[in-house]
C-alpha cells in the first residue's frame, strides 16, 4: 500500500536501508518493479543522496529507514535538507502500535527526536490512512517554502495481511496550510518605485531562486535594469557567474566588489534569501545607506534578522513577473547616469582581483588551480556539490556557475559528509552528466563507505579531494584567532592511501603532486566516463580562503590576504 | 510587553508539542499555557501568554502560522479583549485569621470551596493581575498550595476566532 501511494505520487526511486520494523515495506518493494530502491551503506548517506536529487532536479527525495538506529542515522541529513529548505520524504519504521512507549527493542521517538527540523511530520495510525498521508507529506514538503517531512509508521500498520481498499486521493485539502501565491500588488508597486529611482542597487538573490525556479525570470530583470546582481553560497547559478553584471558570491568569503557594493548601496533588493548572518556580518553595520526591498515566500524569513523597508510575499516567479511587467510600463526610466557612476565605482573595487590566484613556487599545486582546472575540463557544466571546509569556499568561489541546481552544496548546516552521497543522488537524477563531489581528505572519510553504492549502481562519480591533510577551514581559524595552535586539526601521517583504499571498493584512484601534471591527469580522469574516479590532489597545506569577512564589522570590512585588509 | 496570543489548534496527536517545541527551539519564553478542545471536537483553543518586544512578538506569531497544526491565531493584546484566570489556594487559616482571609476573599469576589479547621481552599477567577494582587493581600497568611490555571481569553465585540 505504501509502494503503491509512493509509485501513484510520482515516485520512481528511493534511498534506503532495511531493518525490523520496515520489512513488511522491503517485501513489497521486492514484490514490484516500479519504484527503484538504491541501497547506500548508511542511513546518513541516505538522506544525502535524496537531498542531493532534490537539487538537481527540483523533485522531492525519498528515503526510507528503520526504527531506532536507521531513524536516528538519518537525523543530520534531514536536518541539512530543512536548513536548505529542500523538499525529502523520509519514512521511518517504528517499532509495532502496540508497543510505542514502553522502549522496545529499536524504538525511539522519531517524530519527537526529528520535530524541530522538519517542515511537518505524521506517525501513521491506521493502515486505510497511508494514501492520504502520503498525500498530504508531499504537498507539504514541496509547496511553500520546501522542508523535509517525516512519516513515521508502525510496523503492525504495514502488516500485509491487513487488507484495505486502496485509493489515492486526487488532492488535498488543508484547512490550517495554506502556500503563499502572488505578492502584494501595492508593495511590489511601492519596491518598482524605489528600485527604479535607485541610484546605487544590488540585487542579493539566495537558495530561493533557484528553489522557486527563478532564474530565467532574475535573468531577465537583471539585464533590463542593467543593475549589478550577486548571489549567496546557496543561491549560485541563479544569475550566470561568467556573465558581466554578476559581481560573484557575497558574504563572509564573498568577492571584494560585491560586498564592497553591498555596504555602499542605497537600495537593496532581496530575493529568496535570509539575511543570514554569513552574509550580513554585524547585523548593525549592515548597509548603512540602503533602503531593503524583501521578497520572500516565507513570511517568518522577512525582517527576522534585517527589518526590510519593503516587505513582499510571494513566490518568487510570480513577483519577479509582476516586476517585469510593471517596469515595462513604468514612465521613469532608471537613473542611467548614476548607474553608470555606479558601475564605474564597482569596477574600480572589481581592479581588485580578489580572486587572483598567486602560484605557489617548487610545482606546488594551490587549491584554487584545480577548481580553475576542473572548470576548464568539464567546460563550466558539470554538478558540483561538495562537503564543507576551505575546498567549499573555492569550490563556490571559482567555479562560476552559469546554471540554476549546477551546485549542490550544506549551506545553512555545514554538514561534512554530505558531498559524496549527495554527488550519487545528482547521478543518478542524471546518469549522462557529469557529476563531481569537491571534497576534502577530512569530508570524504565522514561517508566514504558509499564508495560501495557506487560500485553497486554503477556511478560514475569523480571525486575531487583537495587534500591539504588538515581541517584546513579548522586550521585557517586557529591561524587567524589562535595565533597558530592547531587544536585536533592536522592528521597528516594518519591518512590512508586513499588511491588504495578505493582501489579496494573496485575504483580508480588518481593522485596528483605537482602543478604541471595537474591539467592532464584531471584530464585522464575524467576521461573514463564510466568509472567512478578518486583523484587525489595533494595541495598547499598552508593556503587561506580569501577574502574573508572581520568579525563583527560591516560587509566593507575584510581580509583581503593573510597581510592586507580593507 | 506581556502578550496573550490565542490559537486554533488541530486536535492531533503532537500537535500541542510542536507549539511548546517552537517556543524552546527559538529560545521564546512561555508565561503561562492553556488548552483544551472547543465545541468542534477537532480544533483545540490554546492560549499563551508571552514577553517580548513588538519585533520578537511579530517573529513568534510568524512562526506559529507556520506550524501547519496551526488554524487560526490572534494576539488578543492588540485589541479590546477579556482575559480570565482561575486560581485555587490552599491557606492555612486558624484563630482570627480565618475572619480576615474570609473577608479579603470576599472582596476579591472569591469563594472558599471547602473548608477543615485550620485550612480554606479558596476559589478565584479574574485577571492575572488581580489573582497577584489577591496573594500580596494575604501575604501575612501561610499559603501552602497554589494552582493557576494559565490565562485564557477572547476578543470583545464581533471579532471572533474560528475557522
Ligand atoms: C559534521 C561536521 N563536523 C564538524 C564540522 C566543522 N568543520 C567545518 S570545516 C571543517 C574542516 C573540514 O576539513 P576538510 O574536509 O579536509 O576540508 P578543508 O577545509 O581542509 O578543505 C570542520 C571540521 C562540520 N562542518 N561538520
Ligand atoms: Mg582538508
Amino acid at each position: 500500500m505504501l509502494i503503491r501511494a509512493l509509485h501513484d505520487e510520482g515516485v520512481d526511486l528511493i534511498w534506503g536501508y532495511p531493518g525490523g520494523a520496515v520489512l513488511h515495506i522491503y517485501d513489497a518493494l521486492f514484490k514490484q518493479d516500479k519504484v527503484e530502491h538504491i541501497l547506500v551503506r548508511h542511513e546518513q548517506a541516505a538522506t544525502h543522496a535524496a537531498d542531493g536529487y532534490a537539487r538537481a532536479t527540483g523533485k522531492p527525495g525519498v528515503v526510507l529507514v528503520t526504527s531506532g538506529p536507521g531513524a536516528t542515522n538519518a537525523i543530520t541529513g534531514i536536518a541539512t535538507a530543512y536548513m536548505d529548505s529542500i523538499p525529502m520524504i523520509v519514512i521511518s519504521g517504528q517499532v509495532d502500535s502496540s508497543l510505542i512507549g514502553s522502549d522496545g527493542f529499536q524504538e525511539t521517538d522519531m517524530v519527537g527526536i526529528s520535530r524541530p527540523i522538519v517542515k511537518h511530520s505524521f506517525m501513521v495510525q491506521n493502515p486505510q490512512d497511508i494514501p492520504m498521508v502520503v498525500k498530504k507529506a508531499f504537498y507539504i514538503a514541496t509547496t511553500g517554502r520546501p522542508g523535509p517531512v517525516v512519516i513515521d509508521i508502525p510496523k503492525d500498520v504495514t502488516d500485509p495481511s491487513r487488507k484495505f481498499k486502496y485509493q489515492y486521493p486526487e488532492s488535498v485539502k488543508l484547512r490550517s496550510y495554506s502556500v503563499p501565491g502572488k505578492g502584494h500588488t501595492g508593495q511590489i508597486k511601492k519596491a518598482v518605485e524605489i528600485l527604479l529611482a535607485a541610484k546605487r542597487p544590488v540585487i542579493y538573490t539566495g537558495g530561493g531562486v533557484v528553489q522557486g525556479e527563478g532564474s530565467a525570470l532574475l535573468t531577465e530583470l537583471v539585464t533590463l535594469l542593467g543593475y549589478p546582481v550577486t548571489n549567496t553560497l546557496m543561491g549560485l547559478g541563479a544569475y550566470p557567474a561568467s556573465d558581466n553584471q554578476f559581481l560573484g558570491m557575497l558574504g563572509m568569503h564573498g568577492t571584494y566588489e560585491a560586498n564592497m557594493s553591498m555596504h555602499c548601496s542605497d537600495v537593496v533588493l532581496g530575493i529568496g534569501v535570509r539575511f543570514d548572518d554569513r552574509v550580513t556580518n554585524s547585523i548593525a553595520k549592515f548597509c548603512p545607506g540602503a533602503k531593503i526591498l524583501h521578497v520572500d515566500i516565507d513570511p517568518a524569513a522577512i525582517s527576522k534578522t534585517v527589518v526590510a523597508d519593503v516587505p513582499i510575499v510571494g513566490s518568487v516567479t510570480s513577483v519577479l513577473e509582476e516586476m517585469l511587467e510593471l517596469i515595462k510600463q513604468s514612465d521613469t526610466d532608471v537613473d542611467r547616469a548614476a548607474i553608470d557612476q555606479w558601475w564605474k565605482q564597482i569596477e574600480g573595487w572589481r581592479e581588485k582581483d580578489s580572486l587572483k590566484v598567486i602560484p605557489a613556487p617548487d610545482d606546488v599545486i594551490k587549491p584554487q588551480q584545480v577548481i580553475q582546472c576542473l572548470y576548464d575540463i568539464t567546460d563550466g557544466d558539470a554538478y558540483v556539490s561538495s562537503d564543507v571546509g576551505q575546498h567549499q569556499m573555492f569550490a563556490a568561489q571559482y567555479y562560476k556557475f552559469d546554471k540554476p541546481r549546477r551546485w549542490i552544496n550544506s549551506g545553512g548546516l555545514g554538514t561534512m559528509g554530505f558531498g559524496f552521497p549527495a554527488a550519487m543522488g545528482v547521478q543518478m537524477a542524471f546518469p549522462d552528466a557529469v557529476s563531481v563531489c569537491v571534497t576534502g581528505e577530512g569530508s570524504i572519510q565522514m561517508n566514504i563507505q558509499e564508495l560501495a553504492t557506487c560500485l553497486q549502481y554503477q556511478l560514475p562519480v569523480k571525486i575531487v579531494c583537495l587534500n591539504n591533510q588538515a581541517l584546513g577551514m579548522v586550521k585557517q581559524w586557529q591561524d587567524m584567532q589562535y595565533g597558530g595552535r592547531y587544536s585536533h586539526s592536522t592528521y597528516a601521517e594518519s591518512l590512508p592511501d586513499f588511491i588504495k583504499l578505493v582501489e579496494a571498493y573496485g575504483h580508480v584512484g588518481v593522485r596528483i603532486e605537482k602543478l604541471s601534471e595537474l591539467k592532464q591527469k584531471m584530464a585522464e580522469a575524467f576521461a573514463l566516463k564510466d568509472r567512478l574516479v578518486f583523484i587525489d590532489v595533494l595541495v598547499d597545506p598552508m593556503e587561506h580562503v580569501y577574502p574573508m569577512a572581520i568579525k563583527g564589522g560591516a560587509m566593507k570590512d575584510m581580509y583581503l590576504s593573510k597581510t592586507e585588509r580593507t | 510587553m506581556r502578550h496573550i496570543i490565542s490559537m486554533l489548534l488541530e486536535n492531533e496527536p503532537g500537535a500541542l508539542s510542536r507549539v511548546v517545541g517552537l517556543f524552546s527551539q527559538r529560545n521564546y519564553n512561555i508565561e503561562s499555557l492553556t488548552v483544551a478542545p472547543t465545541d468542534d471536537h477537532t480544533l483545540s483553543r490554546l492560549t499563551i501568554t508571552t514577553m517580548g518586544d513588538d519585533r520578537k512578538i511579530e517573529q513568534i506569531t510568524k512562526h506559529l502560522n507556520k506550524l501547519v497544526d496551526v488554524v487560526k491565531l490572534v494576539d488578543l493584546t492588540e485589541g479590546a479583549h477579556i482575559e480570565r484566570e482561575l486560581m485555587l489556594i490552599k491557606v492555612k487559616a486558624t484563630g482570627a485569621q480565618r475572619d480576615e482571609i474570609k473577608r479579603t476573599t470576599d472582596i476579591f469576589r472569591g469563594q472558599v470551596v471547602d473548608v477543615t479547621s485550620t485550612i480554606y481552599s479558596i476559589q478565584l477567577v479574574g485577571t492575572s493581575e488581580k489573582l497577584d494582587g489577591f496573594l500580596a493581600a494575604i501575604s501575612g497568611t501561610t499559603i501552602l498550595e497554589v494552582a493557576r490555571t494559565g490565562v485564557s481569553g477572547i476578543s470583545r465585540g464581533e471579532k471572533v476566532l474560528s475557522v
